[in-house]
């Protein structure tokens, strides 16, 4: 347990009185893929943006390969390897394809091996290599996020948070985002968690699954041995 | 050919606006803040190289040595300890900040170097250069080229260097900006850094050009302002065309008309192009 890559201990988090993140306990090993399950509001992305700095938490801990990262501030977390992919493919909108990837790189680790790190972006994503020049504000949603998916990895991390990446894709473009994030884990045995709504495809793709609801984590354990009836009662709290 | 002249004319001194203009649309596009202070940070660009001038025996543009990385210094310093702390408690209280810097300064200003207008002379005076039947003024040419050297750099600076991508990242999404690695208080002070050090070259450049005093800064940024929002706010080219644009008013309309037609522009891209002729 304490050899956990990334691990919070009794996080709490909230918007003034209210409390959007309730005593969460939560570890991820290395190389595991985590699904993080739950409703609208149910404090998955607060608790996320807590852990990767963007968010200040009013009480608990963040260790990350073993160091206590809860007092700082998102660049330096970035520094220490733990990427977050906010929600709808946020990207820099007037910088072109390239810059936005090389942003990725920002960080002193990252910047040595940025030509390397490029190409196997491009590798990844041969969409992108075919449109460097263009400004990410003219791509589609889907290859928004596939920029700001390679602009994380472009940081070389040892642990990546995806927030609802598949929100508002295509089917077809879902898919091919995750075989991608299947394809990151195994080849770099880079630690994922997943915010999904989607409770069957989450299940799916993941090695273990938590659950939350109302700020708490209810129900986690491993996505393989648990029954879909069982996930969705806790999902939505019946 | 006199309308060639005029031309010509007007686009050698809309340099010296757009040069103005440049440091205050960084500042608003990438920091977000309106900084009443950059008239100010003019003047003290310009005296710097008043004293500095006669005191060291050289010629005012090598003055830029030292007035450009002091002002980037007195730019980085001001957002880190002051400007960046009253940001955190929002956009108001950091406002009202750069309006306090610019009464400070103004104040200190005229205490220090009296409200006498200054002016900074060139050791060896003023020709022009005929071409054909045009007449270029030397000055106007060198304040030609001093800007078009500044633009350059700002241009090769925010596209090419880590750092400048930085600050770009930074004025599109802070957030992402700081999920990258990017220290987002240390790129705003690396911005007011850089926007200062512009308003040295564009002190230097007014007091060339013009005479001023310890007041003369409401009025600089007052054209500042006009620039900013005709070229929209954080455009390197927009400030350029925006400042030309600007400078063919005022030699076109003379003392008289020339700031009520730039003031007819401002008003007209208000209305057809809120963003500015070059903003996204």
């Amino acid at each position: 347990m304490s050899d956990a890559l990334l691990r919070v201990e009794n996080l709490h988090a909230g918007y003034g009185d209210f409390v959007a993140v309730d005593a969460v306990n939560l570890a991820v090993e290395k190389g595991e893929i985590v699904a993080l399950i739950g409703i609208n509001g149910a404090g998955k992305t607060t608790l996320m943006h807590t852990v990767a700095g963007l968010h200040k938490p009013t009480a608990g801990n963040v260790f990350f390969k073993g160091e206590d990262i809860t007092a700082l501030p998102a660049d330096k977390i970035v520094q220490k390897g733990l990427s977050l992919v906010p929600q709808g493919g946020r990207c820099f909108q007037r910088m072109s394809v390239q810059d936005n990837l090389l942003m990725g790189s920002y960080v002193r680790s990252a910047r040595k091996n940025a030509k390397q790190t490029l190409e196997r972006v491009y590798e990844l994503f041969p969409d992108l290599a075919q449109m460097k020049q263009r400004p990410a504000g003219n791509l589609s949603g889907g290859q928004r996020q596939m920029v700001a998916i390679g602009r994380a990895l472009m940081a070389a991390p040892a642990c990546m948070i995806f927030d609802e990446i598949s929100l508002g894709l295509a089917p077809a473009v879902i898919n091919d985002i995750y075989r991608k994030i299947a394809r990151i884990n195994e080849e770099e045995h880079t630690s994922i968690i997943l915010i999904e709504q989607d409770i069957r495809r989450a299940q799916k793709v993941s090695d273990t699954f938590c659950i939350m609801l109302k700020g708490k984590i209810v129900l986690s354990g491993k996505s393989s041995e648990i029954d879909s009836e069982t996930l969705k009662k806790a999902y939505f709290g019946i | 050919m006199y309308v060639a002249q005029v031309i010509i004319n007007g686009i050698m001194l809309g340099n010296v606006y757009a040069l103005l203009g440049v440091g205050m649309s960084m500042i608003l596009g990438i920091v977000k803040l309106t900084n009443l202070a950059h008239g100010e940070f003019i003047v003290l660009g310009a005296y710097l190289s008043t004293v500095l001038a006669p005191l060291l025996g050289i010629h005012p543009i090598l003055t830029l040595l030292i007035t450009v990385p002091l002002m980037f210094l007195l730019g980085y310093l001001l957002q880190y300890l002051l400007i960046g702390r009253a940001m955190k408690k929002g956009n108001e209280p950091a406002l009202l900040v750069t309006f306090g810097l610019s009464v400070i300064l103004q104040d200190g200003m005229l205490m220090f170097f009296l409200a006498d207008s200054q002016h900074i002379s060139l050791p060896n005076g003023m020709g022009t250069i005929q071409l054909g039947s045009l007449e270029i003024s030397t000055l106007h040419l060198m304040l030609f080229a001093i800007s078009l050297v500044t633009m350059a750099a700002l241009t090769v600076f925010l596209k090419y260097t880590y750092t400048g991508k930085a600050i770009r990242a930074t004025a599109d999404d802070a957030d992402v900006a700081a999920l990258s690695g990017v220290n987002i208080g240390r790129i705003y002070a690396i911005a007011m850094g850089v926007a200062l050090a512009s308003a040295a070259v564009a002190g230097l450049c007014v007091g060339m050009k013009w005479t001023y005093d310890p007041s003369a800064g409401s009025s600089y940024l007052l054209i500042a302002f006009v620039v900013v929002v005709i070229g929209g706010m954080g455009s390197i080219p927009g400030t350029l065309v925006a400042g030309i644009l600007f400078g063919l008013a005022q030699v076109i309309g003379g003392a008289s008309y020339g700031l009520p037609i730039s003031y007819v522009l401002l008003l007209i891209v208000l209305i057809v192009r809120p963003k500015g002729l070059f903003g996204k």
